[in-house]
């Protein structure tokens, strides 16, 4: 039996936890981790150089039986956007084990645990980004809530418990609506039982049926990639867990709700998506602008930070449900811009926090006096967050509210408000923070040391070349994007103004 | 005049094991000599119990026996279901040889008939005299519980009943700590079970009178054969669910399940959990669906409120628990109501699941509860919740292997939990029970949610200082918690063969 690349690819993290918890020392297990991280970074750049652009939407593909009486498979493909999405995670990873080099020291818990704990993520994400059977799917997007949960219960900071439960509570509330949402799609047509994708989505479910179904998948993945009115649970998870953690959470983790929209639920439901579409582009909207401005008042640099996501992930799901070729296809490049600068944020930001050793604004000022790298750390951090031409997340919040404005006007133009709370979110953390005179406190503050730079420095790079140049990444995508619209059977609506006419 | 022959013989070689065992053990209690009296009665029960799985091993798949003029019948539910208890059994003897983890000796009192704290029972403890018929106590209510689930007719059910109920009312009050609560809780299990029984009894001549036939295939041509409504064979129907609904601890039959699982000696509380709801179960399904299948349109409904309420029931008053072992009494009421819903499915796709979910989680109970035995204090286990604080950080890999059995009670993917459950809500879905299916999966919500108050109490608190201690356990309990962990894995990621056996073996004969 030869074991599939794709099985590679969530095999190699799951074996490296292994590995991490067997090694003798903390340090040793670090190093695995990492260079365990690190094989999956290569196997994750020869998938992508066996990625045929223009070929079938799952490349790749794997296929074993698992439960057979039930037609569940472990089955796996790579479409365009998976590729994105795993490239993502395979990035992240190793800049995030490395930013937690220190976070579980002299705590007293496991650092074994802690390293084992996000390979386990890692495996899981990645497998629920490639899975084509929604059986399989399913149990990922559960099980990836166990690991998470000890991460935050284990390591975080004074109120993980509350945080923790909370995490866990919302998402399994949504998991179980989405269980009985499967459990239905699946019985749809009683002779032929198989939970593949590619089975599910070719089935005829009547329009007030997928209603249901399709409220049922999207109350779960809205609770992942939080949107509001259910985003609540983020904003405590990310504060209280450590920053790398947080990192991985919004950066990497919740990217699987928004990816399960446009790879699940729109070849999934496409009738029941386009009648609804006007909804979730409404709460998307409210999101964008609610999230920003919750953001303004806070007080505490990584709820700023949550906050800002939770407004970043309604653009994200307003430019999927625009249903446009350059809405979803920018959104799917928002999700890996999104996770690289909120990664960066928050590493950023625990850069300041282990110096300083307080997550509140009030306590900083001055810094940039004593850290000046550390200061052009957070502006350079702080401009992908608000979306600065010439960086990655410009691209796609550009393309998104494009593509947003051909359909829904209105919610394009409130939601560009939302880059306007962003700029006026990110300069306040800028400002009271790095600006100022220093007090007593942040005087002494030690500057950017090397190892620190070299894990933020690659977030930096890929922002910036993606930014420039888009192109490559964004034709993966859109080769995705477009074959899953294609499903739905929308087209893009007429241009407003044909091309060439202007004045 | 009827001969008995050997094929008839040949069915029931599992239950033959067992039994014969069981009475072998009264005898190896009376003439063995005390020093060796414990070994003997370690190795002969698990030759039995080993024996009696190895052939149902074999066994299930084979074509279905009805031997006896049918008062036994051997079919795939029969045989899984026997299998399942011989396992459960298997390891709660297993936990019975625990010897070193109370300074007294075995988890079992010197004399149950002496005064809690008499000068008697200090004298016999000091003397390390026990009361080593436990073994073959056990071993009669698994065979009893084995019968139960073959009987063809309702008479040799209600033996069987009795056969398996009596042990287990004496085993429940010999706890060798907390002398008082045991007591209490056999008293209490002796007389609501007694009850129940009657219950059943009353229930079976009733149906006697409707349909002129105690044999489960003459009850269904009565039934399917009758005109109008028949208020008799509805009372009498009514009877035995509730002679049954009181074993499997279904609201509003389980008053007496926190109390009696609190109080029993903790190996024999995860024997009842486990092995008493497989053999049930398997009856009640049995009853429902062959002998009274013509009434489905009656029993169907009423079933189908008991689970929701049980379910409900269990999981909310879980919530409340602060001992440990109450909370998983709670949490065995709401299983009762999750196989429940499997049940109303009536179809093999809903047997299938209802044993698969039978296995699942009489193994990771026996696990669980073999666990508690573990944490300890100058006072014998130490089951309240407050003082499981911190316990996962002190030793790991005891907490982690309980939240793992917690995961799969709470239905989390990747654990055997979440297969039975997603096939018992597949089996009512299908048969339309979608409010049902609704109930259930806010009821997992809520059951989750305590589950998961455990784990944070033991991984995400500072350990309690003066705290309990946790013991190192003996060869038999170390081997049962890994097998039931290995298992509850291995069931939750590869379930495929067991699965396939559970559906193979899902058709009653009628």
């Amino acid at each position: 039996m030869t074991v599939g690349l794709l099985t590679l690819l969530v095999a190699v993290p799951l074996l490296g936890a292994v590995a991490t918890m067997l090694v003798r020392s903390d340090t040793a297990a670090k190093v695995t981790a990492i260079v365990s991280s690190l094989v999956t970074l290569g196997l994750t750049v020869a998938a992508g150089l066996q990625f045929e652009v223009g070929g079938p939407l799952y490349q790749l593909t794997e296929q074993v039986a698992w439960v057979r009486p039930y037609g569940a498979y472990w089955s796996l493909g790579l479409s365009g956007i998976s590729l994105a999405l795993v490239g993502l995670t395979a990035v992240t990873t190793p800049i995030v084990l490395g930013a937690m080099w220190n976070e579980a020291d002299g705590s007293g818990r496991s650092v074994k645990g802690f390293y084992a704990l996000l390979l386990v993520l890692q495996g899981m994400t990645i497998g629920a980004f490639l899975s084509t059977d929604v059986l399989l799917f399913y149990i990922l997007f559960e099980a990836m809530l166990v690991p998470m949960y000890f991460l935050i219960g284990i390591y975080g900071g004074p109120k993980r418990q509350y945080a923790a439960t909370k995490f866990l509570l919302y998402n399994l509330l949504g998991g179980l609506l989405m269980l009985a949402a499967v459990i239905g799609l699946y019985l749809q047509a009683p002779g032929d039982r198989s939970f593949l994708l590619a089975d599910l989505a070719a089935r005829d479910i009547p329009e007030s049926t997928q209603a249901w179904l399709f409220a049922g998948f999207m109350i779960a993945f809205a609770i992942k990639a939080p949107l509001w009115p259910l985003h609540t649970w983020l904003a405590d998870a990310a504060s209280e867990a450590t920053p790398s953690q947080a990192a991985y959470l919004s950066g990497v983790v919740d990217k699987v709700g928004t990816f399960g929209m446009v790879a699940l639920v729109l070849p999934l439901f496409p009738d029941a998506t386009v009648t609804f579409a006007p909804v979730l582009v409404t709460l998307a909207v409210i999101s964008v602008l609610y999230g920003g401005l919750v953001a303004i008042g806070q007080t505490d640099i990584k709820r700023i930070i949550a906050f800002s996501s939770i407004s970043h992930f309604g653009v994200i799901v307003l430019g999927i449900f625009a249903l446009t070729s350059q809405g979803t296809g920018g959104s799917t490049f928002y999700m890996v811009s999104h996770g690289l600068s909120t990664a960066a944020l928050f590493i950023v930001a625990g850069l300041m926090i282990v110096r300083r050793r307080s997550r509140q604004l009030g306590d900083y000022g001055g810094l940039a006096e004593p850290a000046p790298i550390l200061a052009g750390f957070l502006m350079v951090a702080g401009l992908s967050g608000l979306a600065m031409p010439g960086l990655a997340t410009f691209v796609s919040e550009f393309l998104v509210l494009l593509g947003t404005f051909s359909r829904y006007q209105v919610a394009a133009a409130l939601a560009t408000l939302g880059i306007v709370l962003a700029a006026l979110y990110i300069l306040i953390l800028y400002q009271r923070t790095m600006t100022g005179p220093t007090t007593p406190a942040t005087r002494d503050i030690p500057d950017v040391r090397g190892r620190e730079a070299v894990l933020v420095a690659p977030l930096f790079a890929m922002l910036l070349v993606l930014g420039i140049a888009p192109a490559p990444l964004l034709d993966v995508i859109d080769d995705g994007t477009a074959l899953t619209l294609e499903q739905v059977g929308v087209s893009d609506p007429e241009p407003i103004f044909a091309q060439g006419e202007g004045p | 005049m009827t001969t008995i022959t050997a094929g008839d013989l040949a069915a029931i070689v599992p239950i033959l094991l067992v039994l014969g065992a069981a009475v072998v053990g009264v005898l190896v209690d009376a003439f063995a000599p005390a020093a060796r009296r414990r070994a003997v009665h370690l190795v002969l029960s698990v030759a039995a119990l080993g024996g009696a799985l190895a052939w149902t091993l074999v066994a299930i798949g084979s074509a279905p026996t009805v031997g006896f003029n049918g008062a036994v019948v051997v079919d795939g539910p029969a045989i899984f279901a026997q299998g399942t208890i011989a396992l459960v059994t298997l390891l709660t003897v297993a936990l019975y040889a625990e010897r070193r983890l109370d300074p007294a000796g075995d988890p079992f009192t010197p004399a149950g008939s002496a005064v809690p704290g008499s000068e008697l029972e200090r004298v016999l403890t000091l003397q390390r005299v026990g009361q080593s018929e436990v073994y073959p106590l056990t071993l009669f209510a698994a065979g009893g519980m084995m019968t139960f689930v073959v009987a063809g007719d309702l008479l040799t059910a209600f033996v069987a009943l009795e056969v398996l109920s009596l042990p287990l009312y004496l085993l429940g009050s010999l706890s060798r700590r907390k002398r008082l609560l045991s007591q209490e809780a056999g008293m209490k299990y002796f007389l609501l079970g007694a009850f129940a029984s009657a219950f059943f009894l009353y229930g079976a001549a009733l149906v006697y009178g409707a349909t002129g036939s105690l044999n489960y295939a003459a009850i269904d041509t009565a039934v399917t054969g009758r005109v109008g409504v028949d208020s008799l064979l509805l009372v009498g129907m009514g009877m035995l669910a509730v002679g049954l609904l009181f074993k499997i601890s279904a609201v509003p039959f389980h008053f007496w399940t926190p109390d009696v699982y609190q109080g029993a000696p903790t190996a024999v509380t995860g024997f009842m959990a486990a092995a008493t709801k497989a053999a049930a179960f398997v009856v009640l399904l049995r009853l429902f669906y062959v002998a009274l299948g013509g009434l489905s349109e009656d029993w169907v409904p009423l079933l189908a409120i008991v689970a929701a309420v049980t379910m409900l029931v269990g999981s909310v008053l879980a919530l409340t628990q602060t001992d440990v072992k109450r909370m998983l009494a709670y949490s065995s009421i709401a299983h009762a109501g999750f196989l429940l819903v499997g049940m109303v499915s009536a179809d093999p796709d809903g047997t299938g699941a209802v044993l698969f979910y039978l296995l699942a989680y009489g193994v990771a109970t026996v696990g669980a509860f073999a666990v508690v035995t573990l944490v300890r204090d100058a006072g014998g286990e130490a089951t309240h919740l407050s003082q499981w604080a911190g316990l996962g950080r002190r030793s790991p890999v005891l907490g982690g292997v309980f939240a793992l059995f917690l995961l799969s009670f709470a239905g989390i993917p990747l654990t055997s939990g979440f297969i039975a459950k997603l096939a018992v809500f597949a089996a009512a879905f299908d048969a339309g029970q979608i409010v049902l299916v609704v109930v259930g999966l806010l009821s997992s919500a809520i059951a989750a949610f305590f589950y998961v108050r455990v784990i944070v109490l033991m991984f995400f608190s500072d350990p309690a200082p003066g705290g309990p201690t946790v013991g190192v356990p003996g060869p038999g309990t170390t081997a049962v918690i890994t097998l039931a962990a290995a298992l509850t894995v291995l069931l939750g990621v590869l379930p495929a063969p067991v699965f396939e056996l559970a559906e193979l073996a899902a058709e009653f004969v009628r």
